[in-house]
């Protein structure tokens, strides 16, 4: 049987999950923009100094 | 009693608390020195990349600061200041602490590597190691120079940044680096002397108990003393500048009269008047770093106009 008490645990529970979720979210949207600028300078053919040199 | 009373502990984490492991007011002393270390580099970075690489190695501070919670567990419950801190209150268990701090500290500097270069992503992974294993594991406990030696992860951050735009360490970068390193043990050496017993408590060795207070205040004037030529070298450099020069003589001047004024007193001095000269000393000490990491900052945004460097 499903606890249909609501407790002031699930809500901390809640808080957590929603604050991982947004983590996530965030880290998704920092490996797509770094993606985009690494392709970007790719094809500008311009590499940072430091990966040139590399 | 409600069935849900054999899980409710009440001390369940939020995730306020997992933030909290990675001692967010020390990540913000990283972000500030990395991001000037990446900033005035001569090697410009995309301002995106600079962004999640500053990001990265905040992260990976944090990370450490949670392998350190998880280590010094023990001491933090004895001592006051810790004791709330979310593994000795009882709200993380010590192993979720180790896990978040293994799993943030790889991904850290491997997002490093990636994001910039790895040479900075294994430099973050060297200071994670030195401040966890050198510092927290085998320094902290043993000798009253730990705070000497642990400085030395806390000055890493503004090298990780110039290796972020450059890929290589240099002599400017190594003097930001000897400048928070030699301001640490002063910095806070002038805490333990008037945060009194918490550290004798906790069995940590330092400066003020095993060699006792007296010795202290002489060791914070020979350490501002020593601290003062390295942000004057800094200013000569190529990312220094009049402004630079300046601000270093000033707050070197004023660094050193503070340290004089708590050598020439004692204990019983100090206690008539509630340590005022160290705590003024202390609260002029965060001023000064942050002042000399934003003087080099100023020189680096006057430079597009033809003003600020040498």
């Amino acid at each position: 049987m499903a606890i249909r008490q609501a407790h002031e645990i699930h809500g901390r529970r809640l808080g957590r999950n929603l604050g991982l979720g947004l983590v996530l979210a965030v880290f998704v949207a920092l490996v797509f923009g770094l993606t985009v600028v690494k392709i970007s300078h790719l094809k500008e053919g311009k590499l940072p100094a430091a990966e040139a040199s590399q | 009693m409600s069935d849900l009373s054999a899980v409710d502990h009440g001390q369940e984490a939020g995730f306020g608390d997992y933030v909290q492991l990675l001692k967010p007011r020390v990540m913000s002393l990283v972000v500030f020195t990395a991001m000037v270390g990446l900033i005035v580099a001569p090697v410009s970075v995309h301002p995106f990349v600079a962004f999640t690489a500053i990001l990265f190695i905040a992260l990976g501070g944090g990370a450490s600061g949670a392998l350190n919670m998880w280590y010094d567990a023990d001491i933090d419950r004895v001592m006051r200041r810790t004791q709330s801190r979310p593994v000795p209150a009882g709200r993380v268990g010590a192993g979720e602490a180790l896990g978040l701090g293994l799993a943030l500290s790889v991904l850290s500097c491997l997002m490093l590597g990636l994001a910039a270069n790895w040479f900075a992503g294994a430099f973050l992974a060297f200071t994670i190691f030195f401040y966890v294993v050198v510092y927290t594991m085998w320094l902290k406990r043993r000798t009253p120079q730990n705070i000497v030696i642990g400085g030395a992860a806390g000055a890493f951050p503004p090298m990780i940044g110039w290796a972020v735009a450059t890929g290589g360490v240099s002599v400017e970068s190594v003097l930001m680096f000897a400048l928070i390193f030699m301001w640490t043990p002063p910095h806070f050496w002038a805490l333990a002397l008037f945060m009194k017993d918490d550290y004798s408590r906790a069995g940590v060795p330092m400066l003020t108990v095993t060699h006792g207070r007296a010795a202290t205040r002489k060791h914070i004037l020979v350490y501002t003393l020593l601290l003062a030529p390295f942000p004057v070298a800094l200013a000569l450099t190529s990312i220094g500048g009049p402004v630079t020069l300046v601000t270093a003589l000033v707050l070197n001047a004023l660094f050193i009269r503070g340290a004089l004024r708590i050598s020439r007193r004692d204990d019983a001095a100090a206690e008539a008047d509630g340590y005022r000269a160290e705590k003024a000393f202390f609260r002029f000490s965060l001023a000064y770093l942050f002042l000399h990491f934003g003087a080099l900052l100023v020189e680096a945004s006057l430079a597009p106009f033809g003003l600020g460097g040498w």
